[in-house]
């Protein structure tokens, strides 16, 4: 049967933990996770740069994994776990990246930060990269403007040192 | 992006059922192809079917002594299965070469080889393009094409296949598994994806309705000597200009069987069976391998503004030759080419 486009869309209902918290949604479900999370939740620290994959800025977590919120559709992800920037530190003390990015100004402008950090924890949990080498290429889906890269390095590989 | 009905499937044959007869349904799995393209309306599905929770994300051994990927297995858990980095290296270092870790975090298996092209035409609903919008013309051709196809082109379409990982499938000579209403059936890797002809709107030979549920690689996986060389405008997340991914296996000095496939050259992976023959049975030096990038390319045609990449496909094929006799394949972090 031929499918036809919808006037108004339908909502589609999806259940997601994010930052340790429980949300019950209906969702139009051409929300990518990106838009749910700065729209409709109010979590800005996930930044939409590209919106199409190309930056990095948008990185969250899912269930422990570094994507694209910009190219996931919230509804897809039912159950699933998400940690964006604001839910990487605990208790109110900085995550070990967050420091580590603010002790070798790893940033100027600031705004591929989140996207740069979120990355770099995943980065860490995959353990595969060992050298300065490795860390630029595993973490080439993040675009600094800036050009702030030297210093990104140096802080992932201080966190790095001490897991 | 227009409105669409969101459905989930449960199996494959609820997957199948629910696509069925519908040419304007499409399955959703990682998405980061196909969520890029309807936000830019090159993609205007009314009904999405996400497969993600479909039973396919085994990597498994075959009984022949090959390996069975399922379609849903996601590229970087691919890229470092033991089995892979084991047995078909040059598999995992493709997947390495293509995209960021995110992306390589959500793309699937089965989604690498239904990705359609990067054309920047074809991205632009504001242009002719006969592959987003068939008989309307292709911009490419007297356009921007720089990034465009050397082989297998048509007046209708210069557009390449996007993919790394395909074109070390292609070498690895790869079975797709697709299961439909009317059954099962398994494509050869060479005859999935097509040549544009003057029907360029039609990127592979899966028919409609059809899903892909495994890729099956053979035994053979040239874990000695291969590679899997990229070109590209900047060292790492960028589509390639060309690609090799070789494999050889030797008999001292003397080739006994070489493979090699080009990606970013053509509108499908790039092999040739007569510049295999070319290395077949030859010592394992820079005059046969120039020879076979000859024959592989004699029918290479370049527009207005990728010419050069005639010349570089003929360099990185004796370098990726080279590179795999030697037994020191290409390096995906480390850039520097030896």
């Amino acid at each position: 049967m031929t499918s036809t486009s919808l006037t108004t869309p339908e909502a589609v209902s999806v259940s997601l933990i994010i930052n340790g918290a429980h949300h019950a949604l209906m969702l139009d479900p051409r929300t990518t996770l990106l838009d749910l999370l700065r729209e409709h939740l109010d979590l800005t620290g996930t930044k939409k740069g590209c919106d199409q994959g190309q930056c990095g800025a948008c990185t969250v977590l899912i269930d422990g994994r570094r994507v694209n919120s910009c190219l996931t559709f919230a509804v897809m992800y039912d159950g699933a776990q998400i940690t964006t920037i604001e839910g990487l530190a605990a208790k109110g003390a900085l995550h070990p990246l967050q420091q580590a990015f603010i002790d070798h100004d790893a940033f100027q402008c600031g705004y591929c930060t989140p996207g740069q950090i979120c990355s770099a924890a995943g980065l860490i949990a995959e353990g595969r990269a060992k050298t300065a080498e490795e860390i630029r290429e595993l973490m080439s889906g993040n675009i600094c403007r800036c050009g702030a890269y030297t210093n990104i390095v140096a802080a992932i590989q201080q966190v790095m040192g001490r897991s | 992006m227009i409105n669409f009905h969101y459905a989930r499937a449960n199996d494959v044959r609820d997957a199948v059922r629910q696509i069925a007869g519908d040419p304007n349904a499409k399955f959703v799995a990682g998405g980061t192809n196909l969520i890029d393209l309807m936000k830019m309306d090159v993609e205007r599905p009314t009904k999405v079917i996400d497969i993600t929770r479909l039973p396919l994300k085994q990597v498994e051994n075959t009984p022949a002594g090959g390996l069975r990927i399922g379609a849903l297995v996601r590229n970087t858990d691919l890229a470092y299965h033991p089995l892979v980095e084991e047995r078909y290296p040059v598999l995992a270092s493709a997947i390495m070469a293509g995209a960021s870790q995110q992306l390589r975090n959500m793309a699937t298996t089965g989604g690498n080889l239904m990705q359609r092209t990067r054309c920047h035409y074809f991205y632009d609903t504001a242009t002719a393009c006969n592959k987003r919008e068939p008989t309307s013309g292709c911009s490419a051709i007297d356009g921007h094409n720089r990034m465009h196809a050397i082989l297998g082109g048509s007046d209708a379409c210069i557009a390449t296949h996007p993919s790394d990982m395909c074109v070390a499938l292609a070498m690895l000579e790869a079975k797709v598994h697709v299961s439909g209403a009317s059954g099962d059936r398994v494509i050869a890797f060479a005859d999935f994806h097509r040549l544009p002809g003057d029907t360029p709107q039609r990127d592979t030979n899966l028919n409609a309705g059809e899903i892909i549920i495994a890729v099956e690689v053979p035994p053979k996986g040239f874990a000695t000597n291969y590679t899997y060389l990229k070109i590209r405008d900047r060292l790492s997340y960028a589509f390639a200009l060309v690609s090799v991914a070789v494999g050889l296996e030797l008999d001292g000095d003397i080739i006994k069987e070489g493979r090699f496939a080009l990606g970013s050259v053509a509108h499908r992976p790039w092999r040739d069976p007569q510049a295999e023959a070319a290395l077949r049975g030859q010592p394992a030096n820079a005059a046969t391998f120039a020879r076979a990038a000859d024959v592989l390319l004699r029918d290479a045609k370049g527009y207005a503004h990728n010419t050069f990449k005639i010349d570089l496909a003929r360099r990185c094929i004796a370098r990726a030759l080279t590179q795999a006799a030697r037994g020191t394949p290409q390096s995906q972090s480390s850039k520097k080419i030896v």
